[in-house]
């Protein structure tokens, strides 16, 4: 059944997948920025986001923002459940988001910045990542609170989740930097991808087998039968496109490495929705309970079925206005 | 400090450090397209240069305003979560409508304004430039649109479960009573405020060297803005107070220091230490009557006071009334150098008159400052609510223990300090180099014509 509801919780889904793939890789860079030579190599790689890091951020305060609007009540319980690593999030993203200006107004303290560029994107991927194995892993909830302690959500699956979306960011900005230089850098940045890949493949497999573990609804939703005959596509299918992901940086290819790596997120994504739908916190509140009333769905989604088409179009000439090979000269 | 003094003071610590940085960026973006279009059309090198000059400190000022503004899209759920779960169906959307018309319109195109130039040409960028100062205008009336709401809150039903829901109609949610006001009154001050900032950087150099040609153009751009839209943001300023009185009356009293009533015509006291222990106001220093005459139009107007109010009803007086005092004196200083810039200008001694340029340096950061006594008066003035009248600030915090509150506050004082101090400082070394002549247009060779961000020129030697 397609009600309002429904098609809200596919706007938030398509903010976070848009989110993920855009601020991914520019998260990547940062966290693969300590490996990079000050310098040239480092210039480069981050004139290669500087004209749309900002841009890419903002899926995210659209996730946040949309979630307010649209489920409020998942909104009001999740952020209280998460303080810390919210905060710690928040904090990183301001850190390395004011990094891109600041390294280059002041040479002397250059390296200082790139510090906070680098310790920025890696505490902010791994917070992203701990939230979704907090949600994952299940927050107590009492009537319309969140209802636990404060570091409820710190257990080793979350810290597994954290790691595996540290790595899965490293591994899109590697495929970016594939994409985007030349050179010395764009070797390393295959050396990179070659060792992420690998570590993304560990990665999800770990989280899948956790995730099956945790509680007796994955278990069912993944390996009832018949159903495992359609939920068994998706592993196999991570097989089959990371194999593709190695032979196209076997073939050098440009773009190719940066699409498998999105091919694998998407596949990733496509999982937890298995796991989670129709709930918006697992196994608390539904997509349902925590909607908010339909002349408030129905309002943005007049906005949004508009806007967003057009903000994907600019979004889209202003990568193609910075499209191709960059040099840490830069654009000319 | 309870947890509810804890979150309202990193709201109001983030909030502010956040606001001066829109304040800045609403008029710069208006600015750059301004001088974007008469580099346009008159081809004049000066236009170019201080396009230039100024876009760099907007790159510097905009990445730290979008950054703090993160924070404050989570700050809701992470601290006052209640509210948010109560009233996210009535101002969640608004904010939903402000990422997607305005947020993605400047970061969208931001990129292309500040590195694309050579690669788009000079319409499209030139595009880019009015998109950025649209999107950021765009904001400006969503969120205040959404603060109007918690001031006047109108066209919406309290629902079974307690949430605020949206009535039928939209509009009364976006267009409430004082909505208009605080919308004119709010952008107004973000163009003044750019104003003085770009008319003390002037006057600075003028003072080094009055020859410059952008400090004049600059000074001179300033200076017009300043001698003319001071005076309408008074007027503006005066009518979103009458506004105010007719659905806020307890915000007026407390912007008055009016702890009594006055049947028979109020004063205005000029100074006052409001002492709201013994609700009266201490070594008053009054106007008999004019406060009625200010407010009522009738010196002999009765006006209502703080007598009538319940004290758990009453905001924070001392706040209020003294952020007011302070606001409207800067208001009238920022008319006052207006005027006397139109009288130097009459004179033909704008660019000569040093003691001007020294007042205008003094007042540079006059608009951030009454930016933030403004905004501490509306939204001090409308405590102890967050939602005026129907939702308590006791009744809207999440459900934290005093401690997780506290460190957050620590962490964020500790990283905004460090972060965007070096960022001020950052501003402040830009603007004290002076507007230099390149006379070339935007996509002519100098600056960042050998990269889209100026590594090489700092390789070579080059100043940042």
């Amino acid at each position: 059944m397609i009600d309002l509801t429904v098609i809200w919780a596919g706007i938030i889904g398509f903010a976070v997948v848009a989110y993920v793939v855009m601020d991914g890789f520019d998260l990547g860079i940062g966290i693969l920025f300590g490996l990079l030579k000050a310098g040239p190599q480092r210039d480069t790689a981050m004139n290669s986001i500087a004209p749309v890091w900002d841009g890419n951020e903002t899926w995210l305060v659209m996730g946040g923002g949309g979630l307010l609007a649209a489920f409020p009540l998942a909104y009001a319980i999740i952020l209280p459940a998460l303080y810390a690593p919210m905060i710690a999030m928040l904090l990183a993203l301001v850190l390395r988001g004011v990094a891109f200006e600041f390294r280059w107004r002041d040479a002397r303290h250059r390296a200082g910045w790139d510090a906070a560029f680098i310790a920025g994107s890696l505490v902010a991927a791994l917070a992203q990542g701990i939230t979704l194995g907090a949600l994952l892993q299940g927050i107590a909830v009492a009537g319309r609170a969140y209802a636990g302690g404060w570091w409820d959500w710190l257990t080793p699956f979350s810290l597994l989740t954290g790691a595996g979306l540290v790595i899965g960011y490293a591994l899109l900005g590697a495929c970016w930097l594939i994409w985007k230089t030349e050179g010395e850098l764009r070797e390393r940045a295959f050396a990179f991808a070659r060792v992420a890949g690998l570590a993304l493949l560990l990665a999800i497999g770990a989280v899948s087998l956790a995730t099956l573990g945790l509680e007796a609804r994955y278990y069912r939703r993944w390996l009832a039968f018949p159903g495992v005959l359609a939920t068994a596509q998706v592993p196999l299918a991570t097989l089959v496109v990371t194999v593709l992901f190695y032979r196209a940086l076997r073939l050098r290819k440009d773009v190719q490495p940066f699409l498998w790596a999105l091919a694998l997120f998407g596949l990733a994504i496509l999982g937890l929705g298995i796991s989670i739908w129709p709930d918006v916190i697992p196994a608390r509140v539904t997509i349902w309970e925590a909607a908010a009333p339909a002349r408030s769905q129905a309002f943005m989604l007049v906005g949004a079925a508009v806007m967003v088409p057009v903000i994907l179009a600019y979004t889209g000439w202003a990568y193609w206005v910075f499209r191709g090979k960059v040099g840490h000269e830069g654009y000319h | 400090m309870t947890v509810i003094d804890l979150a309202r003071a990193q709201f109001a610590f983030t909030v502010s450090f956040h606001f001066l940085l829109p304040a800045f960026t609403i008029g710069l973006a208006a600015y750059l397209a301004v001088l974007e279009a008469l580099w346009l059309r008159t081809g004049r090198g000066v236009y170019a240069n201080l396009y230039r000059y100024w876009v760099k400190i907007f790159a510097v000022v905009f990445a730290m305003g979008v950054v703090s503004g993160l924070v404050m899209s989570y700050q809701f759920g992470t601290n006052w979560s209640v509210f948010s779960d109560k009233v996210g169906p009535v101002i969640g959307p608004l904010m939903a409508y402000e990422v997607l018309t305005a947020f993605f319109l400047e970061a969208g195109f931001l990129g292309v304004m500040l590195f694309g130039i050579t690669r788009v040409g000079r319409g499209l960028h030139f595009v880019a430039t009015c998109a950025v100062a649209v999107g950021t205008t765009i904001s400006a009336f969503w969120i205040l649109a959404a603060n109007s709401w918690m001031q006047t809150p109108a066209g919406c039903e309290i629902a079974a479960n307690g949430q605020f829901v949206p009535g039928p109609s939209w509009w009364a949610i976006i267009f409430t009573a004082s909505f208009p006001y605080r919308l004119a009154h709010t952008v107004i001050a973000a163009f003044l405020t750019t104003a003085f900032a770009v008319g003390a950087v002037g006057a600075w150099h003028l003072l080094r060297d009055r020859a410059n040609p952008g400090a004049r153009t600059m000074f001179s751009m300033a200076m017009w803005m300043a001698a003319l839209v001071a005076p309408v943001q008074i007027v503006a300023g005066d009518l979103h107070g009458l506004n105010t009185l007719e659905h806020q009356p307890v915000k007026v009293m407390a912007m008055e220091g009016h702890f009594q009533s006055h049947p028979h015509g109020a004063p205005l006291a000029l100074f006052g230490w409001p002492d709201q222990q013994a609700q009266r106001l201490r070594y008053a220093v009054d106007i008999p009557k004019a406060s009625s005459l200010i407010l009522r139009h009738d010196p002999d107007a009765p006006l209502r006071g703080l007598d009538t109010v319940p004290r758990a009803d009453q905001p924070p007086v001392i706040i209020v009334f003294w952020a007011f005092r302070v606001m409207v004196g800067l208001g009238f200083l920022m008319a006052g150098l207006g005027l006397w810039s139109l009288a130097a200008r009459l004179r033909g001694r704008l660019y000569e008159s040093a003691a001007l340029h020294r007042a205008a340096v003094a007042m540079g950061p006059a608009g951030f400052v009454a930016v933030l006594a403004g905004w501490a008066v509306t939204e001090t003035g409308r405590q102890p609510f967050t939602v005026y009248g129907l939702l308590r600030t006791a009744d809207s915090a999440s459900p934290l223990a005093a401690p997780a509150v506290g460190a957050s506050l620590a962490a964020f004082v500790l990283v905004y300090f460090a972060v965007f101090g070096a960022g001020i400082w950052y501003v402040l070394r830009l603007m004290a180099k002076p507007p230099e002549a390149h006379e070339a247009g935007l996509d002519g060779r100098p600056i960042r014509s050998a990269g889209i961000t100026p590594a090489p020129a700092l390789a070579a030697g080059e100043p940042a």
